[in-house]
């Protein structure tokens, strides 16, 4: 036993220090020069920019939308909401006061701007990461009659503007039908109207 | 439930009995010790680490020196990740300008991620910097890899080898396994995932205005180089907080899709390895067979239950499943199939909240981990597992029809037997040990976010968890304590090495056995009988230990549910 130990010694840190360096240094140093060579907006975060250049979000992070004018987000427990440094979910479990207290109150809200019947689950409930960028197509759909009358725009090509930002399930069963919001409220701001 | 749900979960289990051969075929070529294809590039390197660390490649180990071996360069790896990440503040690749990580919090993560758990009782953003995510924890989730994958290559020599006195070179089978098979495939994965929005960069966060005019920071880093791994070796430790659920991590539906192929694709071919190994591949079917009837099982009652959603929020108005702590491009069916899949192995990367699953939903995950992980299991760990089962199950046939039990070729005897309990006790008596005192000391009652039968089953996850050596955790838990950072870091330490020893022991033992020959007498251990008692082993041994505990936690939880009782 005691020879075992001492004839294990040299390699466990020499083999400690050459693995560090390969797997903690040389990989992925190696796939960031590559990454940035083949894929440089991702790698970089798939920043959105406006007219003028300057970033505006991630196309595929969520980002908080308050206002009636805009199609709203879910909502999120990362830090005050969306904060791109502290993602996270509630963590209420299904018996929770705190959980039925707080969908009750997005509920009065949601009723309030004119959501009638069965409300879809997504628009009250806050996601894994707090930075989901994507409401279901029933959420969008339920908010169009808010967003058209806020901006002044017929409900029809706001409704018709919903319906061509779906996105499909990949060959029919990968992910959920899901409509991004910053994608969706982009389009919208060039039809113009208050927000 | 739905039909788009089920083709997902199905398409999914036919892309994994297709990996089956293929992998395994890779993998025993390297179990073996052949040329590979990548020898050409690799070869080099591999001769130069063994020349620089004195190892002699062609050293045959016993199962102590195997055992003394891979214990001291866990050991040395644990420390010089401790010190990583105390030294934090004063090393560069720190882009947010990070302190040095607290005593107890690196105590933890050190452990966490030498141990193959990644259980995380930090986020990853406000406490990591890139060079620690690096060089700190990315380089664990390698060779804790490589290790388990080792180890079981050990184990599968005791089986296969005859009155030999050895079982293999650590060294040689950790280092082949990093260069020939984790660092290549993840070199593609991350490629692909680049590709798919994962961020790749040095920057630290970008700061920007919203659409809205509100200011946003969202934090970038070498992302990507991390994810690839973190899935295939079954680590699980997240870059961000909120791990493989944040879109950074996990951008679309099919990345998703790869990520959870990733967990069980090393998992998958060992089980062929190891029929090819013993010399009969359906040996190796008959125990994937077994895995694949407890992992449908799992994923019909968590889908089932997370897809009928939660009558509370039902009552106040709310239409469809449990949305809870779910991504809308994931919906219930990926995110109820991630949860099981990550939880029968020992990856622990959710793409949900576990914690906000509806009671029985969020049983499966905690159930899985239970029975050992060994339903395809961490890659190695699972099959080691399952075969300390196995010889548990031929035990149990022996003695129910009067046999001496024989397990492909080898007898199994006395000491087989009692080491394999030895191992199997170690998760029973830790985690419900453990939870025991924490749901009476003030310092483990301090941790739940949740009240009533959620708070207990908080406690038992996370002690399940690093017993286990998964890292999934019912996130609302303040584990972040002294109290919970210190026993959380001894149960990963003892949950996975007290398995391991003893079962590096059994392979000693096997590998010294003469050939014991079929004969008409002999239990066959490839039909639907074997696999039927594999399974009802599994769930007797491994499951009903538990039930008490899940009677607390999951089950009230769910009558409370169900009658509106709130907490």
């Amino acid at each position: 036993m005691g020879k075992d130990f001492t004839t294990a010694l040299r390699p466990a840190i020499v083999l400690t220090i050459l693995f560090a360096i390969l797997l903690g240094l040389v990989y992925p140093l190696a796939m960031t020069g590559i990454g940035q060579a083949i894929f440089p907006h991702q790698a970089s975060g798939s920043l959105v920019r406006d007219a003028s250049g300057r970033a505006i979000g991630s196309a595929i992070v969520g980002q908080a939308f308050t206002t009636d004018g805009y199609f709203q987000t879910r909502p999120s427990a990362a830090g005050d909401g969306y904060d791109g440094l502290a993602s996270s979910g509630s963590n209420l479990g299904p018996a929770s006061q705190v959980l039925a207290n707080r969908v009750s109150a997005d509920l009065v809200r949601q009723r309030a701007a004119g959501i009638s019947g069965p409300v879809p689950a997504d628009l009250v409930t806050a996601s894994g990461s707090g930075l989901d960028p994507d409401i279901s197509p029933a959420a969008a759909r339920a908010q169009v009659a808010r967003v058209a009358r806020t901006r002044g725009l017929p409900a029809e090509q706001v409704r018709a503007l919903v319906e061509h930002s779906i996105d499909q399930p990949l060959l029919g069963i990968l992910g959920e039908p899901r409509v991004n919001v910053l994608a969706l409220n982009m389009q919208l701001d060039r039809f113009g109207g208050p927000r | 439930m739905t039909f788009q749900g089920w083709s997902l979960i199905l398409a999914f289990v036919a892309i994994l009995l297709a990996l089956a051969k293929p992998v395994g075929l890779w993998l025993f070529a390297l179990y073996e010790g052949r040329r590979t294809p990548l020898h050409l590039v690799l070869g080099p390197v591999e001769r130069g680490f063994y020349r620089l660390a004195g190892i002699d490649p062609a050293e045959e180990q016993g199962w102590r020196r195997y055992a003394v071996h891979m214990l001291l360069f866990n050991a040395v790896l644990m420390l010089f990740t401790y010190a990583v990440l105390r030294l934090q503040g004063a090393l560069p690749g720190n882009p947010q300008g990070l302190p040095a990580v607290g005593e107890h919090l690196s105590f933890n993560t050190a452990i966490s991620f030498t141990t193959n758990t990644n259980w995380q009782s930090y986020g990853g953003e406000s406490t990591m910097a890139n060079l620690s995510q690096m060089l700190g924890l990315t380089i664990h989730n390698f060779l804790s890899a490589a290790t388990g994958i080792a180890l079981a290559f050990a184990l599968f020599r005791g089986f296969a080898r005859r009155e030999a006195g050895s079982v293999g070179n650590y060294w040689t089978d950790m280092t082949r396994i990093t260069l020939y098979l984790l660092l290549p495939l993840c070199v593609v994965l991350t490629v692909f995932y680049i590709g798919s929005g994962v961020p790749q960069t040095l920057a630290g966060a970008v700061d920007l205005q919203t659409l809205e005019g509100a200011d946003q920071s969202i934090l970038l880093g070498p992302v990507a180089s991390q994810e690839a791994i973190k899935m295939l070796g079954t680590n699980g430790g997240g870059f961000f907080n909120a791990n493989s659920a944040h879109p950074f991590e996990n951008p679309t539906a099919l990345t998703n899709l790869v990520q959870m192929l990733s967990i069980f694709a090393i998992g998958v071919g060992l089980t062929w390895c190891f029929g090819k190994a013993v010399g009969n591949t359906r040996q190796g079917w008959a125990i994937l067979a077994a895995m694949l009837v407890l992992f449908l099982g799992g994923v019909t009652v968590a889908y089932w239950a997370e897809a009928a959603g939660n009558p509370v929020l039902h009552q106040l108005g709310v239409a469809g499943g449990n949305m809870e702590g779910k991504e809308v491009r994931f919906g219930i069916a990926a995110s109820a199939l991630f949860s099981v899949v990550t939880t029968a192995a020992s990856c622990g990367a959710v793409n949900a909240m576990h914690d906000s699953f509806t009671a029985l939903g969020g049983m499966i995950p905690l159930f899985n981990m239970q029975l050992g992980e060994v339903v395809i299991g961490g890659v190695g760990a699972g099959i080691y597992g399952f075969l300390l089962f196995a010889i548990l199950a031929v035990f149990v046939a022996g003695l129910m029809v009067g046999r001496t039990p024989e397990y492909v070729g080898k007898k199994i005897e006395a000491r087989e037997v009692k080491l394999a309990v030895l191992a199997i006790a170690v998760l029973p008596l830790m985690i419900l040990g453990l939870t025991a005192l924490s749901s009476v000391l003030e310092q483990g009652l301090a941790g739940p976010l949740n009240r009533g039968p959620h708070g207990f089953s908080e406690i038992l996850y996370a002690f399940t968890s690093a017993v286990a050596n998964n890292g999934s955790a019912f996130a609302g838990l303040t584990a972040n304590t002294p109290y919970y950072n210190g026993l959380l870091g001894v149960a990963m330490w003892l949950g996975r090495f007290f398995v391991i020893v003893p079962m590096l022991a059994i392979a000693g033992s096997l590998a010294a056995k003469k050939l014991a020959p079929e004969s008409a007498g002999s239990f066959p251990t490839t039909g639907g009988l074997w696999v039927g008692l594999l399974v009802g082993i599994i769930l007797i041994l491994g499951g009903l230990t538990f039930l008490p505990g899940l009677a607390l936690g999951p089950i009230a939880d769910h009558l409370a549910m169900i009658r509106g009782t709130l907490s």
